[in-house]
């Protein structure tokens, strides 16, 4: 467990590392240039140079990439070109909403998820099976927006039940949260039937009939526990992937998230913001991926963590 | 009386060249405390009659277009579901080929085995746990303590069916059905995997359907056996009768393939062709186009199991002496 943990952290270093160069170069290679956005269209040359040497943009880009590294070594992430603002607090002060939304997407995908991919192995073939089906494809291929705007609609605007924007309360959470378990439930949804239908042809299956065993504990006791790691995997990566924000949803309900900031940065090119984002993300994908890898042994006895 | 009866069972499945009868017309009947040997070749339809028994089968693709099975006089295919699932595991027990994988991964033997029993009984966890760790010395296991709380991947392959044996009786069943029970084993398992079910199926007074292709455990286990051929039964007889005299030509065929000590053979005699296909049965006997002692009967016709008032019953219309 300690040497599989050691390993995992020194892999989680190399790939963090990894990002922030591909990151890094990237920013270097795109022909736009932040010290002429931040000084502005009409200001003169010598203000645009004095930024630049300000920022240490003059410098060999390696030179850039090590003092950038050295300095996220020591905790430090760098100022917000635009904001003067410390990327680490605005990240930090993003976490909370990030975090809740991450939590109630993925409580809402697999409230979805698990019972209709279930539902639908067990009736696999059958018309409750394409029903789930056609709808899970809908789910997973709806424009974010559209079923945002449509949730907002009918419960903000019609019923009048819940905000229409805003942070705070669970009750602003609920809306954005079940466009993401919308959405994200399809996969799920998918997943889950074609693992169970993977299962319900196993042997023990059959012998749980033998038993005496209903139809659903045979699904949900000696069905499911086999059936569930392709779910925890996917639950790491959308740890992974909701930690690095979900632009159009946070600008739907207005949602003070990470992915907001990242749009934001991304539009003023503000470097240090961006980077910051991307490495988040980048942490939390490795995080998540860890995560799924340390549950699986204790859902199926026979996985062992080795390093 | 006859625990287990079956009468006239016809087992169909729907291919996508139509829908075939793997299981024709077989009937036979289990007492109490006896063993019956079901023998025949991979794809002889002995296990789709052991599923079909317990109502296991998927319908669709398998279809039970006919017959009885009658358990202590109810006939089990004109129960609902529910009530089947009460009989699976408490009056009828199975075991499996593959103890490997017949075991769920992810429980550990003692909570498949309470489970098996609280399926069927109203008694409190900790009363099953103690029933369970009495079941697995049953079926000669020790450490039991220890045991109920491993994983089936932590035991070995005769461990395992052990386990599942002592699953398939934690409910004291009528009849237990054993498909192939030890084909997946090693030899010296085996062995002792059927000293067990004979011991207990002694002790216990179950009917055990032994479904095999080995002859050598029928010779040693079994009272009676049937032998049956492309899904229908051609032979069936007590054992000593069955091996001293055969009367079906394939029976004859599968007895003469089975080596010998201190026979001096150059080659094994075997049967030759194949299996016909359900399906691309012609008309008269399945077994005609393989054998010597075929006649134009053979070919029209099927021979009917008979005579009915012999303990030695054939279906043939050219028997051997």
């Amino acid at each position: 467990m300690a040497a599989f943990l050691a390993r995992r952290l020194g892999q989680a270093v190399l790939i963090v590392a990894g990002i922030t160069l591909i990151t890094f170069l990237l920013m270097y290679l795109i022909p736009a240039d932040p010290a002429r956005m931040i000084a502005g269209r009409n200001a003169p040359q010598s203000t645009v140079e004095s930024i630049r040497q300000q920022l240490g943009l003059d410098r060999p880009i390696v030179e850039q990439y090590l003092i950038y590294l050295s300095n996220l070594l020591q905790g430090d992430l760098g100022r917000s070109y635009m904001q003067r603002t410390e990327v680490g607090e605005l990240l930090w002060s993003r976490l909370p909403a990030t975090l809740e939304l991450m939590a109630g997407g993925i409580f809402f995908e697999l409230l979805i998820g698990i019972p209709a991919g279930l539902a639908a192995a067990a009736y696999r073939g059958r018309l409750p099976d394409r029903v789930i089906m056609v709808a899970a494809f809908v789910g997973v291929s709806a424009p974010q927006f559209l079923v945002g705007i449509l949730l907002l609609y009918v419960f903000a605007v019609e019923l009048d039940w819940l905000p229409l924007r805003g942070y705070g309360g669970l009750d602003n959470l609920l809306l954005p949260a079940l466009t993401l378990g919308i959405l994200g439930g399809g996969w799920y949804a998918r997943m889950m039937r074609s693992s169970m239908v993977d299962v319900l042809r196993r042997d023990y299956i059959r012998t749980a009939r033998a038993k005496g065993a209903g139809a659903g504990r045979i699904l949900v006791v000696h069905g499911l526990r086999n059936a569930i790691l392709p779910i925890v995997a996917m639950i790491g990566l959308d740890i992974g992937i909701f930690m690095s924000g979900v632009v159009v949803v946070e600008s739907v309900f207005g949602w003070p998230g990470i992915g907001q900031l990242a749009w934001q940065a991304i539009q003023r090119l503000d470097i240090p913001i961006i980077m910051g984002v991307t490495l988040i993300a980048a942490l939390a994908i490795v995080l998540g991926n860890l995560l799924a890898d340390m549950v699986a042994p204790l859902i199926d006895p026979r996985i062992r963590l080795r390093a | 009386m006859s625990r287990l009866s079956v009468e006239e069972l016809t087992v169909g499945f729907n291919t996508d060249h139509g829908p075939v009868d793997v299981v024709e017309g077989v009937s036979f009947a289990l007492d109490s405390g006896a063993m019956l040997g079901l023998v025949g070749e991979s794809g002889c339809g002995k296990s789709v009659t052991a599923m079909a028994v317990m109502r296991l089968l998927a319908t669709p693709p398998a279809r039970i277009a006919g017959g009885r099975v009658l358990l202590d006089g109810v006939d089990l295919l004109r129960l609902s579901e529910a009530q089947m699932r009460r009989v699976r595991g408490d009056r009828i027990g199975m075991i499996f080929q593959e103890p490997m994988t017949s075991l769920n991964p992810t429980y550990t033997v003692g909570s498949q085995l309470v489970e098996a029993i609280r399926l069927h009984r109203p008694v409190g966890r900790r009363e099953a746990w103690a029933q369970a760790g009495a079941l697995l010395e049953q079926v000669g296991i020790g450490a039991v303590r220890r045991r109920l709380g491993q994983y089936p991947h932590e035991l070995s392959g005769g461990l395992r069916q052990r386990v599942m044996i002592a699953m398939a009786i934690a409910c004291s069943p009528a009849v237990v059905i054993a498909d192939e029970p030890t084909t997946a084993l090693d030899v010296t398992i085996q062995a002792q995997i059927m000293e067990l079910l004979d011991a207990l199926r002694r002790e216990k007074g179950m009917g055990l359907l032994l479904i095999t292709h080995d002859l050598g455990l029928v010779a040693r286990y079994c009272d009676s056996v049937i032998v049956m051929y492309a899904g229908r039964i051609v032979e069936r007889a007590p054992v000593k009768t069955l091996f001293a005299a055969p009367r079906h030509p394939y029976t004859h065929g599968l007895l003469a393939s089975i080596p010998r000590l201190g026979r001096q053979q150059e080659r094994l005699p075997s049967i030759r062709g194949m299996v016909p296909s359900p399906g691309l049965r012609g008309a008269g006997c399945a077994f005609a186009d393989r054998c010597d002692r075929a006649v134009a009967a053979c070919r029209a016709e099927v021979p009917p199991l008979g005579p009915a008032d012999s303990d030695h019953g054939f279906a043939c219309w050219n028997p051997l002496p």
